[in-house]
């Protein structure tokens, strides 16, 4: 165990309040840590990684644009194109907010490829769970817990994850047409097995990345129809890392609203939708909270993206039966409360 | 408590005659698929709707009494073995399909409902759901949210973590709730993917909403034989390697394809020391391509035979034989115990040699079959019931696979769980402060511990006698019951 993880281990079995970030690209969601912050950065770099297995571990701190690399260089990937919002996003950061790109529709979210994880709980222990192995029933699935908790429920020191090869080639068609017309098209082509990894509505146009083997691809296309995107690789980084200008307007707060793909574009007023139709994008005025109670309608959640919001924690209201299952799982992760306070659970705005 | 006092209290909420406790009644429900554990429940519910589920849950709440949740019985880890003082739970009759949504790809349905029964109802839509235990045609999805169930074609296509959307259980104190969504993400912890694979002991499984994919346009399984199982190992890593995921990619070892050949004529060669099925699915375009690609590595990586299955009879015909493996066994020895480490696979000629080494040591035969695309190893170890002894050395040889797993950086289970069968091995696997960190989550859903007591996660105190006693390793005596 290094000196910096011995460090947090005592300081939490001291009962001493321990907030971490990772690069602090994703500070802007969720609650505002209550205690100042410790950079996880230090504790960083690759662990293993073996192209064949399709496990890379890394530890926490790695940066994404490292991780990344090194799978570039075995021609493998992430298989959820993570989102990244500044070039310090970590591999902890990155799992403790469990984002996921377009590619998620497709390959699977954060969540579904983590394997295993090893984390501090809030009694200062530090604990392995899952592993490095594709099929892992052993015990409580507490790595995939983990992910998307803003590490309230303990500290991510090491993370393994399944990669996956990259595609031999990407290729997305651009078909004009309205939102909702859109949402029907994908209704339509998602009963075929076209190799199809990201399907998202923007700007009067529905894209949709096929990819795979050469022959795969271009059949598929031709059923589907529509113009070849060019640079195509820059408009789904664009919709992925949010840098996409349509993202960002003076004076409005962005949202993100996790709905059910086949939620009638009538009940949504969106600008832009991801994974298709399963995440919508919304702008509102500042202080505007009606996306909450638009997708409770639609059984869905949303999250506030805005980065001037100072209350609250941005996030749905939990339901009084789930609320009350996640401070209990709160209470045996962390009993004394310690682990990043204010961050989730901390009232919604 | 006396029987009679607790099926009083059961009848006040559940229709009498889906209450059973005379001794002939409950017997048939004695074990499910792993038979060398054997307990007659007290009693016995098979309640029709989810207030009886929910009525029972609160009525042994009330009165201490454990309760175990029972999908088809097909499971092979003793996880719906019944509590001699408890109340066993079977969920057969909530069977039905409740709603196909096919323009969504979703359907919702009860969790006695069969897994096959999910993609036979979904394939006039051209929809199949995915996970396929080799046990599909019996187990229900019920019991495969307890287990996270995989199958042969899980490394494309995932677990049952990947494929189901949402879940409505009901607590131990009988309250309902649903976790997850029609939406890809919920909010909140992630408490979809910690009940999916806690065997029972979080909540019962009421509903369940699956997704569903697109069938393939076209399938195709080529068989390779090799003469060294090395060759075949080092086969699978050269398809990874270039960037091809197979949909199937299993294997098999001599004395495996032996057993099955004899059984299914499945025209496997005799004279291979492993054998590996690899299936390509997608469009016919993707698929043709894959396949030449798939052959060359095979062909490269020194395979002595090839074959492509010809028609969709001979792909069906290979795949009976990798999936009658089990009974093939089955056949040719009384008994046979079938273990389920996952290894990482460069590690796999070094397991099979030291397993080959332990099978003379224990002078038991084993024979494995090998999810090889993501290291699930399922050796089948030959004995006979009826011979104290060999149950006994069975029993070791099991465990010392399992430790081996662990060992080597695998787990002790890729997808049968943990249950009562592989709860000491627990101990070698997870530390002190782990399995404590269970135990507290598993109090956060179910305080008093009735949930499917005994299974999945050891006390401490069972730990502790289980290392004393491993020192001893081949003496312990009655392994089935609980220490201190």
């Amino acid at each position: 165990m290094s000196d910096f993880i011995a460090t947090l281990c005592s300081q939490l079995a001291a009962k001493q309040p321990i907030s971490v970030i990772g690069g602090n690209t994703k500070g802007f969601l969720g609650g505002r840590l209550i205690d100042e912050p410790l950079s996880m950065r230090e504790h960083s770099g690759i662990l293993s990684y073996e192209p064949t297995e399709l496990v890379l571990t890394a530890k926490s701190g790695t940066t994404l644009a490292e991780i990344e690399q090194c799978l570039q260089d075995a021609r493998q990937m992430l298989p959820f194109e993570p989102p990244r919002f500044g070039e310090q996003s970590t591999i902890g950061g990155v799992m403790a907010t469990g984002l996921s790109g377009p590619r998620r529709m497709h390959l699977g979210s954060a969540r579904d490829c983590v394997l295993g994880v090893r984390l501090i709980n809030g009694l200062g222990q530090h604990l392995k769970f899952g592993g490095e192995v594709m099929k892992n029933v052993a015990g409580y699935d507490l790595s995939r817990l983990s992910v998307g908790a803003y590490g309230t429920l303990g500290i991510l020191t090491e993370i393994s994850v399944k990669v996956l090869p990259m595609p031999e080639i990407e290729q997305t068609q651009s078909l004009e047409c309205s939102q909702a017309e859109a949402l029907e098209i994908l209704v339509r082509i998602g009963r075929h097995p076209y190799p199809i990894s990201a399907a998202a509505w923007i700007k009067g146009a529905l894209a949709v990345r096929l990819s795979g083997a050469a022959s795969g691809v271009a059949s598929a296309a031709a059923a589907i129809g529509g113009t070849s995107l060019p640079d195509s690789e820059t408009f789904w980084a664009g919709l992925r890392d949010l840098s996409a200008t349509e993202f960002h307007e003076a004076g409005r707060w962005l949202w993100r609203l996790s709905v059910a793909p086949t939620t009638p574009v009538s009940a949504i007023d969106a600008f832009c939708f991801d994974w298709a139709g399963g995440q919508r994008w919304v702008m509102t005025d500042p202080d505007d909270y009606s996306p909450f109670d638009i997708v409770s309608e639609c059984g869905g959640h949303a999250i506030c993206f805005a980065k001037d919001r100072s209350e609250g924690t941005g996030m749905q209201p939990l339901e009084p039966g789930i609320l009350s299952l996640n401070q209990r799982i709160k209470d045996a992760m962390d009993p004394h409360g310690l682990i990043n306070r204010g961050r989730l659970l901390g009232g919604t705005h | 408590m006396e029987t009679g006092q607790l099926v009083a209290a059961l009848a006040t909420g559940v229709h009498a005659d889906r209450v059973l406790f005379q001794p002939h009644d409950v017997s048939p429900y004695e074990c499910d698929g792993l038979t060398m554990f054997k307990a007659k429940p007290k009693v016995v519910v098979l309640p029709e709707t989810r207030d009886e589920v929910c009525h029972v849950l609160r009525t042994c709440k009330a009165l201490g009494v454990p309760v175990v949740a029972r999908g088809a019985g097909t499971g092979l880890s003793g996880g719906a073995l019944p509590h001699a003082e408890g109340v066993l739970l079977v969920m057969a009759k909530f069977n039905r399909i409740l709603d196909v949504d096919a323009d969504a790809r979703i359907a919702r349905v009860e969790p006695g409902v069969r897994n096959l029964a999910i993609s036979e109802a979904v394939s006039d839509l051209n929809l199949y759901y995915a996970p396929d235990p080799s046990s599909q045609i019996a187990c229900s999805i019920g019991g495969n949210i307890a287990e996270n169930s995989g199958g042969v074609h899980c490394l494309k296509y995932g677990l049952t973590v990947h494929n189901v959307l949402s879940i409505t259980i009901a607590l131990d104190d009988g309250s309902v709730v649903t976790v997850g969504s029609d939406a890809l993400d919920s909010a909140g912890y992630d408490l979809l993917a910690l009940t999916i694979g806690s065997e029972g002991l979080l909540a019962v499984v009421l509903e369940v909403t699956v997704r569903l994919l697109p069938k393939p346009e076209e399938m195709r399984v080529v068989m390779a034989a090799f003469d060294d199982v090395t060759k075949a190992g080092d086969s699978v890593g050269n398809i990874i390697a270039a960037g091809i995921i197979p949909a199937g990619l299993e294997m098999m070892d001599g004395p495996a394809v032996a057993a099955v050949e004899d059984f299914v004529k499945a025209g496997y060669p005799l004279d291979a020391e492993a054998l590996l099925l690899c299936e390509v699915d997608g469009t016919r375009e993707e698929v043709a391509d894959e396949l030449a690609r798939v052959e060359s590595i095979l062909k490269e990586s020194g395979a002595t035979m090839l074959r492509v299955a010809k028609n969709e009879d001979e792909r069906l015909l290979f795949w009976k034989g990798r999936k009658s493996a089990f009974p093939a066994v089955g056949r040719i020895s009384p008994d046979y115990y079938c273990m389920d480490g996952t290894i990482p696979r460069k590690h796999l000629s070094l397991v099979l040699k030291r397993m080959r080494e332990m099978s003379e040591r224990y002078d038991l035969r084993c024979a494995n079959v090998f999810h090889a695309g993501d290291g699930n190893l399922h050796p089948l170890i030959l004995f006979d019931a009826n011979n104290p002894d060999e149950v006994k050395r069975a029993e070791d040889f099991g465990a010392e696979i399992l430790e081996l797993s662990v060992e080597v950086g695998g787990t002790i289970t890729g997808e049968h769980g943990v249950g009562v069968e592989k709860i000491n091995e627990m101990c070698v696997q997870f530390s002190s402060d782990e399995l404590t960190q269970f135990h507290t989550v598993k109090a956060a859903f179910d305080p008093t511990g009735i949930l499917n007591p005994g299974k999945a996660v050891p006390t401490l105190n069972r730990c502790a006698e289980f290392g004393k006693m491993h020192i001893h390793h081949g003496q312990m005596p009655h392994p089935e019951l609980e220490r201190f």
